[in-house]
């Protein structure tokens, strides 16, 4: 306790970094899993090979040589701090997670709703937007909300280049007090008081849409 | 290109493969020890034991809603504080093993859940005891519809043992980084190098899922 006491302002904006770091990289790989699951989707085959490139991609590799590629990489031509370049590799790296998952919410829209709004005069894209992506989106929340778990828990990544995220405040705290082992429970209660209200949630949420079924 | 052939030269390539041969056998040692212990924690946890499987369940959820990154660190730098010392591979080991247990218990769990109770009834009626129906009934089906997740799973799980090169395990993610550490041309090498290395084996390990699915499905 006294730990926490002496360091507290260190872990408050470690905790601060990570939640930014993981709205961040929220938003910005829902937007880009979207647009790869469309791209998947599509009818030409160019496309749909360039989506399932990127997907097969950053889901076989490592995070940490994404990030390490940004940081190390990236960064010489245009210049990133370490927080910015593990957001965007969380970001890319997230985001073909949730192509996957959104692919697959999509994939089981039946497609009479697809052949109904064509037929009713909307264009592709209005159809996609208006009629199939929102039903999409609700047969993907399961798996859209256990992306967004681990979303929290990839970002302590970014301890690896210096990211002044809480893992990374973390081990500096360890290292300066002597006390890792308290050091790190108090990381790990920070992480959970994230991480654990997102996975009950999700729980409570999954009960009730089989409920509705 | 030239960058390309001063950082894999044959010494350095001969490096960079002793690390992916650690990188391999933490892997198969994890997945080994953590799939029996997923086993038995899902199979824990779906038995709904009084107070024990909701005590189980509770710690799982902890376990699993931690970054990994901080639960190798704990291994390796917090646990010799309270005299648990262990060597690195190993220390990544049970830090592996210990947080992907958590995560194929929930997996395990599902597929068990998944399974008609008739197929219970059915196997107790015929004579068989809870643990014959178990290991020879409920286990081979819940398996069988468990391979997607699973596999994707594992993949998650040799990709994470490059966060081990954080304690300085000397496998494939570290060992490029002591080689690049030389001379700054060869990062962009040696990181697609890495990429190369551990997207084939993960690109291996999902084409066998797919052909392990559509055997068996």
């Amino acid at each position: 306790m006294t730990i926490f006491n002496h360091y507290s302002s260190l872990f408050y904006s470690g905790f601060g970094y990570t939640l930014l770091a993981s709205l961040i990289a929220l938003v910005a790989s829902l937007v880009l899993g979207t647009l790869f699951a469309l791209l998947q989707l599509s009818k030409k085959r160019l496309w749909s090979g360039l989506g399932n490139a990127y997907v097969q991609f950053f889901r076989n590799v490592p995070l940490l040589i994404i990030t390490l590629f940004f940081y190390l990489a990236v960064a010489k031509v245009i210049k990133m701090t370490g927080f910015v370049a593990g957001t965007v590799a969380l970001s890319l790296y997230t985001s073909a997670f949730i192509a996957e998952s959104v692919r697959a919410g999509i994939l089981s829209i039946d497609k009479g709703q697809m052949e109904g709004a064509l037929a009713n005069g909307l264009s592709y894209g209005q159809a996609m937007r208006v009629i199939v992506l929102p039903q999409a989106f609700k047969v993907a929340i399961p798996s859209l909300g256990n992306q967004f778990i681990n979303l929290v828990k990839n970002s302590s990544i970014l301890a690896f280049v210096g990211g002044l995220d809480l893992m990374y405040q973390g081990n500096l705290v360890a290292a300066s007090s002597f006390d890792t082992f308290t050091s790190y429970i108090i990381v790990g209660i920070f992480y959970l008081v994230l991480t654990l209200p997102l996975s009950y949630g999700m729980q409570y949420l999954e009960e009730r849409l089989q409920g509705n079924r | 290109m030239n960058d390309f052939l001063n950082a894999l030269t044959p010494d350095n390539l001969g490096y960079l493969m002793q690390g992916l041969w650690i990188t391999v056998a933490v892997s198969v040692l994890s997945i080994v020890v953590s799939f029996i212990l997923g086993s038995v924690i899902g199979i824990v946890m779906f038995e709904k034991i009084p107070y024990f499987s909701s005590l189980v369940g509770t710690l799982n959820n902890i376990v699993r809603n931690l970054p990994l990154l901080l639960i190798i660190f704990f291994t390796y730098f917090a646990l010799p504080q309270i005299g648990i010392r262990l060597p690195v591979f190993w220390s990544t080991v049970v830090a592996m093993s210990f947080f992907e247990a958590a995560m194929l218990s929930e997996i395990i769990r599902g597929g068990l859940d998944s399974i008609d109770k008739g197929q219970f009834e059915g196997a107790r009626s015929t004579g068989m005891s809870n643990r014959q129906t178990m290991m020879y009934i409920i286990l081979p089906q819940a398996y069988k519809k468990m391979i997607p997740p699973l596999i994707s799973q594992l993949i998650s799980l040799v990709k994470d043992t490059s966060l081990a090169s954080g304690i300085v395990l000397a496998d494939l993610t570290f060992r490029g980084q002591v080689v690049y550490a030389q001379n700054s041309h060869y990062i962009v090498p040696i990181l697609v190098f890495m990429t190369f290395c551990y997207f084939i084996a993960n690109y291996l390990l999902s084409l066998l899922a797919k052909r392990l699915d559509r055997r068996l499905a």
